[in-house]
Order: C-alpha cells, then structure tokens, then sequence
C-alpha cells in the first residue's frame, strides 16, 4: 500500500498562506460538510469534487490540488457560495486556485494542441477557462 | 361487603374499542357488587366526586376503578379513599387502556377481554384487606463516597443544607482527576484555580466530615438507616501536628514516580500530593518508606521539629450513622497499552491525553513549556489520535467517552498557543461537540488557531530515528496517508474506575454491560438507583464533563437531602410477609430479592434454633420475586396474595 507522505513545511503552509491571501477566506474555516461539493452542478465533471480540493488545501497537499480539474471546471456560479454555513466564498477559493496555478505557471495549455475530439466534448466554460490559462 | 365499579371513557381513548356501557350492565351481575357506574373522565374532579359520594352514600368499603394503568392514577383514587376514611390499600384498579383500547382495534373482542379482567378485579377486590403503612425514622447525615469533583459538590450541597456529611477519599487529597487538568474546555479556565476554592470550602465546612486516604468497607441498613464502616488508612504524619514545613522531604533517600504528573517527575517517600492538596498534609507512602516495618531509616523523624512522624500508625474502623449515600466513584482512562498499534508504553514519545495536561500544565514536570518525554525537545509537530479506546466494540470500549473530541481540541489549541509555529494534528472519527459553546470552540481552534483536522484513524505509529512515523487514513480524501511527528497524544477514552467497580459490588448496586453503575431510570431518575437512599452523581454512571458532573452532583444531593429531609418515611403497605411456621430457613428468597431486603436469621422457637427468612420492610419494594421463589409457599406479598391472583386467573379461564 502506498502511503500519501504528509508534510507541513515552510512550501505548504507558504501554500495555503497565498492561497488565503488571494481568496481572502481562512481555509481552516472548513469543516467538511461537503455542502458545497452536494450542490455543486458540474461536480460529476471534476476529479475531486469541491470540499476534497479545500481539504487538500487545508493538509498542504499542493501538487494534489493544482493537478485537479476542479477549479478549472468550477464556473463562478456561486451555488457552493450562498450555500456554505461557515460563510466561505469558495468560488473565490476557486479563484485563487486558478490565480495561483496561473502565477505558477502550472499546466500552461496551449489551445492549438487541444485535439479536435476534444474540443467538441468540452464545456465552453472549460474552454474560457483555457482562454484565461493562455491569456493569463 | 359493598363493592363501586368506576368504568372510565377515557374520552375516546378507552369508549372507542370497548363497550363500558355493556360492561357497567355485566359488572352489576358480579359478586358483591353495590354500583356500577361509567364516566366519561373518572380521574377528573367531579368523577373522584361520584366515588365520594357513593362511598358516603352506599357504604361501599371496596373500589374498582377499570380506567389506565396503576402507574397514571393508582395514588389519585388511594387518595380519594383516605378521603372517605377507608384504607387506600382496598382499591383495586383495572388497565383496560393499555392493556386493552390501546391494543385492541376489534371492539368486541376488547369488550371480552375487558369484561373477564374487571370481573378478576372483583373478585380480587372480596379478598383484599386494609394494609398498614409503617414508617421508619431518618438519621439526617449523608455519606459522599468519592472526592472528585462530583463528591466535592454533592457534599458542599449537602452541608450547606445542613446535613452533616461524611465524604470518603480514598487516596491522600480531594480534587480527582479534575485537579490533573490544566485548563478545561470550552472556556480555558484553569482546572486547579476553579476547583481549588471549593476544596477548601470542603475543608472549613462545619458540617463535613473529610476522611481522606480512607476506604467504605461496610454498609448496612436501609435508607435512612445506613450503618456504615470506613477504613481509615494511616498516613504515619500527625495531621494536626504537621507545619507543612517541607524539612522531611529533602532528607528521604527514597524516590518513587509521582502519581500527580503521571509519574513524569520525581516525588520522595514522604510527600504531599500537590501544594493544593486537601487535607494539606504530608504522608508517607508505606511501600517504599524505608521507616514502616522494619525500620531502617528515620531520617524524616530526625528532622521533623514538631514531631508530627508516627511510624507505629496503625489503620483505623470509623463507623457512621447515615439516611443516605451518594456514590461519586468516578471514572480512570482505559488502559491504551492495550492499543499495541498504538505504542502506548514502547514508544516514549506516544503519551496519553492525562499525561498531556501534566505536561501543558505550569505546575508540572516541564513548569509549562511543552517537551516530549524521550529528549526534553519541544515537539513540532504533534499528532492527536481521538477515540483512543473508545468507539471499538470489537477490542475495547464500544461506547463514546464523551470528552475526549473537546479535550484533544483543547490540547491541539493549548500547544498551538505555546508552540506558535508548531503543527497540530488531529485525527478524529466524528467531532462530537454538544454542549454550550463547544461548537464555538472547535470551530475557533481550526479557524484562528490552524488546528489540522484529518477525518480517519491512525493505524500504527513506528519510532522513526528520533521522530515518530504516524500512519493512517485520511476518508476525505480515500487516501492513506503518512507524516512525522514528534509527539503523539492518544485521546484515551473513559472507563469506570476500580473503585466504582468495589463500591457498586459492596452496595449491591447493578452496573450496567460496560461496568457503569445503572440509574434508576436513563431519563428520569439519573442519579437514583435501585436502592433507596442510594444516589449516584458523577461519571460513576458515565462519561460525563466537568458541567455535566457537577450539575448531577447537585441533583443527587437534592434528591438525597429529600429523604434526608423528612422526619420520618412511610413505607409501603405492600411488602413480603414471612410465615415463620412454614419457613425452612432454605435462603432462595434472599438469593431472589433484587434489594437485599432478606435476611436469613436464627430464631428459638419451640425451644429449637430455628432458620427463618426476615424481610426487612423499609427494604423491600413488593416486588414479589421471594414470593414466587419461595417452594413452600411460606411468602405472602402483601396486596397480592395468592388467593388474589388465584382470582384474577380463574375469571380470565372462565373468559
């Protein structure tokens, strides 16, 4: 069995500390109700759904998260928003997700290379999303 | 003899599956029977006047009332018959409401089987007789054993309603586990400064009688008659001598672990618990005092300037005289050794939550700073494992302990305040945080504090050079997973302590699968137990917090100073009668009695030493257990004699 190996250094918590920065949320606020994931419309296209992506967050799991689709497929809709009992923005956790991979310049997509099977099962959200990542 | 029958309606409750206008008709036909009468609300006011005004009028000397259960209105309609003068024990009432409307849809057949058990009442109604309440004196002094935090309130309670009490300690200070604690949760308030007042409050009352390092090795009576013997151990220090000097313990060359802090710091032969300990005085521990049998150094004697040191101190019986006892026996942890996974006593640095709050504590082995037991390092890491213990039918305890989410959040936040850039980890099952404000605090301790909440146990925890390997699971993710730590704290779950075990077993208490000892009722009679005038408050019955202890501490002393209060108590009519001439003295009703309330005793008779069975009426409940146990039929449970009960079967045969 393989074992997912924990660390809480100065790269994690760095992490989680821009990750709270940009959001403007404390991710400790969590409690993993999963309220957000529960509601959440695009939830069956994310790898991970929201509140496993906070968690990550939360346990310093950096690589984990910016390897996820989740931000990418989120669409700002705000249900996860309006809905959370602790109060957490977690769209504008998504966003600083997607700001601070776009900083990092982690998982650059480059639209001429997206295949053309591909193209035609994306949402288009998916593909403004990839816009931004060009563009960002 | 004239016998009313009371019908009751019950609004629809009883008219709508049973036919009582039918039944009024058929009890008339019955044996003795003067009136027979239906209404629509007997136990209403002007119902209880109709069975007043028969009873005046008709002379009626027995009353059947076929209505609810003897539990609702049994005492309503025995009051009534006092009223009119005649003994409240010739009432005799019919359940054909939950033992017939409520059970029944087919009206007929409810009106059957309503008919033959009103006809048994009648019949058993000819054959009751008055009975007699007898009463018996109360001595108005209390015996709290246990002085925990449960123990300490139910006996200040108590004195300050001026009852004298006797509370029993059996180790060397009041206090409990409680005094251990560093701070409690949800408030941070610290443990000693909060329990430190009323243990001296215990001490200056006037009305309590502290006996400290002593142990109940005896009780007999019943309630409000208790006599009860205790077991005084020496401590081998004149108390009253003793200046609290502190001159005897440099000199002893003896050095033993300290019980106080977990055995993480030093403590010599001679010494007093902690400096806030009640009785304040020094004692010698006799098992490894160099000075108790045979004597081989006196070095404390040598230098004690009041000579306050008695070797020759011998244990002492102190018998006291009590109406009522409350049980605080309190719980101790589960020993976590028995998590071999774990590494509890293999792997220093793996500590229990108790030994925790020594070493978070100001007053204890690190004076405040958190270091870890194997190298004095302040740990940066630390790895806090809920449901040490508890929650594992399969191995250990199956219940929750109740405490330990809020302690290991409380520890979590306690060395996030005193290690600021440290990582607190907690693995837990479930957070369970009911209770005022602990939500809140929970809530606070990940929010402000950074306290790392990983839903999942830990498997096994490996000494990894001078780190610790945890490995465990993290279910929000599905994934396993592994770090380094420096210190592991296992949450350790609650039992109940060697001494509720003793004292449940000494006062024939009944505990419950786990080893708690069993209320009365769960819900509605918490601190009772099946034994009169025995109360019981505290985690004696179950894990319990500090609020929850301490606000049944004052429940057991209120419903024990309601016994403590009275002058003297009636006792029911319906007891065990002994006929002496059948008895053989054979001791199955004894073994039978739930309440201890049988004796076998000598008797002369016939100038012969004669075994009889002696039922102690204060003790017995009427439950008629002897009675049926008995082969000789030499018992008679008053009130429901065998011809009585004869006579309800044989109606319902003739049904």
């Amino acid at each position: 069995m393989s074992y997912e190996y924990l660390k809480f250094g100065k790269e994690e918590k760095d992490f989680i500390a821009k990750i709270e920065e940009i959001s403007g949320q404390n991710i400790y606020s969590c409690y993993q109700c999963g309220k957000c994931s529960a509601g959440c419309a695009f939830s069956d296209k994310m790898d991970r759904s929201v509140s496993q992506l906070i968690h990550l967050i939360q346990i310093g799991q950096k690589e984990k998260v910016l390897k996820s689709n989740t931000h990418w497929v989120c669409s700002s809709c705000l249900t996860c928003t309006v809905r959370c009992p602790r109060e957490i923005d977690v769209a504008a956790l998504m966003e600083a997700v997607r700001e601070y991979s776009l900083r990092e310049d982690y998982e650059k997509v480059i639209i001429s290379e997206i295949s053309k099977e591909a193209l035609d099962k994306l949402p288009n959200i998916a593909l403004v999303s990839n816009f931004r990542k060009k563009t960002g | 003899m004239k016998i009313g029958v009371y019908l009751c309606e019950c609004g629809s409750n009883i008219a709508s599956t049973v036919d009582v206008e039918d039944l009024a008709e058929q009890a008339k036909e019955f044996p003795n029977v003067e009136v027979s009468r239906v209404y629509k609300y007997v136990c209403s006011d002007p119902g209880q006047l109709l069975i007043k005004q028969d009873i005046e009028e008709k002379q009626l000397d027995r009353i059947v009332v076929a209505a609810c259960s003897p539990r609702m209105h049994e005492p309503t309609f025995r009051a009534v018959l006092e009223d009119m003068g005649l003994n409240p024990y010739v009432l005799e009432i019919v359940n054909i409401r939950e033992q017939v409307s409520w059970v029944h849809d087919d009206k007929k057949k409810g009106t059957v089987k309503a008919a033959s058990l009103l006809k048994g009442a009648v019949l058993r109604a000819s054959l009751m007789h008055p009975l007699e309440r007898k009463k018996v004196g109360v001595t108005p002094n209390a015996l709290v054993i246990g002085g925990g935090i449960a123990g300490i309130q139910a006996s200040l309670d108590l004195a300050d309603m001026g009852f004298d009490t006797t509370l029993v300690e059996k180790s060397a200070t009041i206090g409990g586990k409680m005094s251990q604690l560093d701070k409690t949760f949800p408030t941070l308030d610290c443990s000693q400064c909060i329990l430190s007042p009323k243990m001296v409050d215990v001490n200056r009352h006037p009305n309590i009688d502290l006996l400290a390092l002593s142990e109940v090795v005896e009780v007999e009576g019943y309630v409000g008659n208790f006599k009860v013997k205790i077991k005084k151990n020496p401590t081998y220090v004149l108390a009253d001598k003793c200046t609290l000097c502190d001159d005897c313990v440099p000199v002893c060359p003896v050095i033993e672990h300290d019980e106080y802090n977990q055995g993480f710091s030093p403590r010599r032969a001679i010494y007093i618990p902690y400096p806030q300990a009640v009785p304040a005085s020094y004692l010698i521990d006799p098992n490894s005092c160099l000075g108790i049998e045979p004597l081989i150094c006196s070095k404390c004697k040598d230098v004690c300037g009041p000579e306050a040191i008695d070797f020759d101190m011998k244990p002492e019986i102190i018998e006291k005289e009590v109406g009522a006892i409350i049980v605080a026996t309190g719980y101790e942890p589960y020993p976590i050794e028995n998590i071999g996974e774990y590494g509890y006593g293999t792997i220093p640095d793996v500590i229990s939550g108790l030994d925790f709050e020594r070493i978070v504590s100001a007053s204890g082995p690190t004076d405040g700073t958190i270091r870890r037991p194997s190298d004095g390092k302040i740990p940066k890491t630390v790895v806090f494992v809920h449901c040490a213990g508890s929650r594992d039918p399969s191995k250990h305890l199956p219940y929750c302990s109740k405490v330990c989410c809020m302690y290991a959040t409380k520890h979590a936040l306690q060395y996030k305040h005193l290690v600021h850039d440290g990582t607190a980890i907690n693995f837990f099952i479930d957070i369970r945080t009911a209770g005022k404000d602990y939500e809140e605090f929970y809530q606070r301790a990940a929010e402000e504090d950074q306290v790392i909440y990983i839903r999942g146990k830990v498997s096994e925890v490996f000494q990894d050079g001078d780190r610790l390997l945890v490995k465990g699971a993290d279910t929000l993710t599905g994934e396993t997973v592994e770090l380094h730590a420096d210190l592991v704290v296992l949450a350790t779950g609650l039992m109940p302590s060697a001494g509720t075990k003793e004292i449940a077993s000494l006062l024939n208490l009944s505990v419950g699968m786990n080893g708690f000892i069993r209320e009365a009722h769960p819900k509605l009679k918490p601190v009772d137990t099946a034994i009169a005038g025995v109360f019981v408050a505290g985690t004696a019955t179950g894990p319990k917090d500090i609020p929850e202890t301490v606000s049944n501490a004052s429940g057991a002393a209120s419903r024990a100073a309601g016994i403590l209060s009275q002058d003297e108590l009636e006792i029911e009519g319906t007891v065990a009668q002994v006929d002496e001439d059948l008895c053989r003295g054979c001791g199955l009703c004894a073994e039978a009695c739930p309440y201890s309330a049988i004796e076998i005793k000598a008797i002369n008779k016939y100038g012969h030493a004669l075994r009889v069975a002696f039922v102690n009426e204060a003790m017995c409940k009427g439950c008629g257990s002897c009675a049926a146990a008995c082969l000789n039929g030499a018992i008679n449970q008053l009130g429901y004699t065998d011809s009585q009960i004869l006579a309800l079967i044989g109606a319902l045969g003739e049904g």
